[in-house]
């Protein structure tokens, strides 16, 4: 089972590996194999360079350049502290779960509103649960070779949460993930996701990425979804993390015939940040959307990049990712269809919109089909652009002064990703952290009346 | 009729690129009055309600024009409208995301905030708009959808009169209004538009065919042509173009005098 790792001399994840390994002397017996093929497929390749296809228009030195040590020790948060963050449902109509630095703050979370037959514990407490099989589930729907940062954290993970909906249930409440980083230089967080939607069954679930401080850390969390026959899922992740902070996630999702599955991406933080989304869909008859926005300045880079792998026939999938983008900022996006051969009447979808508002801000896209069945109906498109004159003159017409109109067509394109977000609270909720974030762009501070 | 200028235009000269369009245009307009300026194609006509409406990437070589008394020249678009100046767009620009009732909301407030009167609020305004949706025949769904997306040529023209009804202008330009429009849209359109006739305000009708000037019905037509207004005439100008064409009229203006 075991393989030999090479180790190179001084990297910190391999010195962090065998740390971790005697701290977890006694984790279960299938835990440590599978920790070691994740540390394997790192170092087989290391973090990527400019020269892998894959992360061609992402710069990670700054990454690299760092040595990161994982968080291994719990630290105990004061409630105090959730008060002094942005996040939705403040007002508390939400199920909770708390973590820092990828661990999990049982104090601070609150699942009384979720229903009794839901399973939802800590994934430190679901490891060692020998009824749950997390040997026959974990990392099933996951693969490495072109993520070290999701090789990273399947080597790395020590705690994050573990969720079975069970079939006909449908949730009303949202569950509610709020990450927090301490924001500590050097710290590094690998939280783990597992979420599984039995069939028939319905949940919102709300994953939001926030720092109590603005340090220089990176934050790799891991989140798979099974989504079983006619389930409903709606994923709604937040990305606010600190201006020097990296924060790389790894979202895989597999997907069940006649189901739904609808993942929302706001990223707003970070000084390089990416979502590497990787959707199976695995059942005739899915609907599956990927629906990003996001918001850049200073030297900010944001990347979304993502892998749709269309693998049963009749299957929808639409991917739509819109950047704002000021300063310095940088936005890439990567959305790669792939139409299997059995895959025949699949409608696809993909668009990736680029709003720039300086002249230093720069976006790269590289929207792909890759379609080996003859039946199909898929469409791609990118823009790059500035505001549109016209529509600018013709407000002003109106008597709109230059500065609202401006406004009104970046809250447009905006809107045009918020819209697509089923949850009414939350849509709205986004909206106005959306807006209050553009209000602070540079662009928006010099516009004058004339 | 009331003899009080509103909008008064002295040897205006335009273009874009060193190239010059307008080449002199005197043009007065008063209150109470409906002036319709036709001419053939290239002549010069949207170039003209551009620069009344300030469009910003015309070169203004030479002239001015006065609305209300004021210098337009150096006022932005958005200041003109708060003056009462309304232009209904030959091609009105469709903005996706843009909710019409929101807009118009924006646009109304912002023009009554300008003029130093009371903003409408919520209750008020959809009262307000939906009072004038009426006079339109626009579908009831309009006022939710985004700004133009999605309209037929005919619901566009509509939704600029619409505009105009609502933001009650003191002068509006209608730049070809009548293209692309059946005969009952036009009938709709230039239905609103006599209803914003009246001794304090007036209208200038900009069209290549007489047939809109048979529902709104102009004291004095203007043709146009290079640049210039070659001719201009009581109302019974229009049918007289509309049997002869305008070769005539170029004619005679390139006779010396």
């Amino acid at each position: 089972m075991t393989e030999t790792v090479q180790i190179e001399e001084s990297d910190s994840w391999l010195e962090a590996f065998e740390a971790l390994e005697h701290a977890e002397k006694d984790s279960p017996t299938w835990l440590i194999p599978f920790r070691k093929a994740g540390l394997a497929q790192y170092a087989k390749t290391g973090l990527p360079t400019l020269r892998d296809e894959d992360w061609r228009f992402t710069n990670i030195d700054p990454i690299r350049k760092t040595a990161f040590r994982p968080t291994f020790a719990p630290a105990i948060l004061e409630a105090a502290v959730l008060d002094g963050i942005p996040y939705p449902f403040k007002t508390g109509n939400a199920a909770r779960l708390v973590f820092l630095d990828g661990h999990f703050q049982k104090d601070l979370s609150d699942m009384s509103k979720l229903p009794q037959n839901v399973t939802s514990i800590s994934m430190r407490d679901a490891v060692a649960r020998e009824d749950l099989r997390l040997d026959q589930h974990l990392g099933q729907y996951t693969y490495h070779h072109d993520n070290p940062f999701a090789a990273l954290n399947a080597a790395f993970f020590q705690d994050g949460f573990y969720l079975n909906i069970p079939k006909n249930l449908q949730i009303e409440t949202p569950l509610h993930i709020i990450h927090l980083s301490s924001g500590n230089d050097a710290q590094a967080s690998f939280a783990r996701f597992f979420i599984r939607a039995g069939e028939f069954s319905k949940c919102t679930i709300l994953e939001s990425h926030h720092a109590l401080s603005e340090g220089i850390y990176l934050n790799a969390p891991t989140t798979e979804f099974v989504v079983e026959n006619e389930a409903n899922i709606e994923h709604i992740k937040i990305q606010d993390e600190s201006k020097q902070a990296f924060h790389i996630a790894s979202v895989y999702a597999q997907v069940g015939r006649a189901a739904q599955f609808r993942s929302h991406y706001l990223d707003m933080g970070g000084r390089i940040s990416r979502n590497n989304i990787r959707t199976k869909l695995n059942g005739e008859g899915l609907e599956c959307v990927l629906n990003g926005l996001y918001l850049a300045d200073g030297d900010q880079l944001s990347d979304n990049h993502m892998i749709v792998d269309h693998s049963k026939p009749h299957c929808d999938s639409h991917e739509y990712f819109n950047g704002i983008l000021d300063d310095k900022a940088r936005g890439v996006f990567h959305g790669r269809i792939l139409v299997q051969q059995i895959a025949q009447k699949t409608d696809a979808k993909q668009t990736n919109k680029n709003l720039l508002l300086s002249d230093d801000a720069t976006a790269d896209t590289k929207p792909q089909l890759e379609i080996y069945a003859d039946d199909v109906k898929c469409t791609h498109g990118a823009t790059i652009g500035q505001l549109d004159d016209e529509a600018i003159y013709y407000l002003r017409t109106r008597g709109v002064p230059k500065a609202v109109a401006q406004r009104m067509l970046v809250h447009a394109f905006a809107g045009e990703i918020i819209d697509r977000i089923h949850h009414n609270v939350i849509r709205e909720e986004l909206d106005e952290m959306v807006w209050t974030r553009l209000e602070k762009f540079a662009h928006f501070q010099n516009v004058t009346t004339t | 009729m009331s003899n009080k200028s509103l909008l008064r235009i002295n040897n205006l000269q335009a273009g874009v690129e060193g190239r010059a369009i307008l080449k002199g245009i005197n043009l007065e307009i008063n209150a109470g009055e409906v002036h319709a300026i036709m001419g053939p194609n290239g002549s010069g006509k949207s170039t003209l309600a551009s620069v009344i409406a300030g469009r910003e990437g015309y070169e203004i070589l030479g002239g001015e024009i006065e609305f209300r008394g004021e210098d337009l020249m150096d006022m932005e678009a958005d200041e003109r409208a708060h003056l009462g100046l309304f232009l209904a767009f030959q091609y009105p620009v469709e903005i996706p995301g843009v909710n019409t009732t929101y807009f118009l909301k924006s646009a109304i407030n912002e023009t009554r905030k300008a003029r130093g009167e009371k903003e409408l609020d919520a209750v008020e305004f959809l009262k307000f708009i939906k009072s004038k949706a009426k006079l339109l025949d626009l579908p009831e769904d309009f006022l939710k959808r985004s700004l133009n997306v999605g309209f037929s040529g005919g619901e566009k023209k509509r939704n600029e009169i619409f505009q105009m009804a609502a933001l009650e202008p003191v002068m509006a330009v209608l730049d070809e209004t009548d293209s692309g429009l059946d005969i009952d849209a036009l009938k709709v359109v230039a239905n609103g538009v006599n209803q914003l006739r009246g001794p304090e305000s007036a209208q200038l009708v900009i069209t290549h065919y007489q047939r809109l000037l048979d529902y709104i019905v102009p004291d004095v037509v203007h043709v146009l042509h290079d640049g210039r207004i070659i001719k201009t005439g009581p109302k019974e100008l229009a049918h007289e173009l509309e049997d002869k064409g305008y070769d005539w009229v170029i004619k005679e203006a390139e006779q010396p005098a």
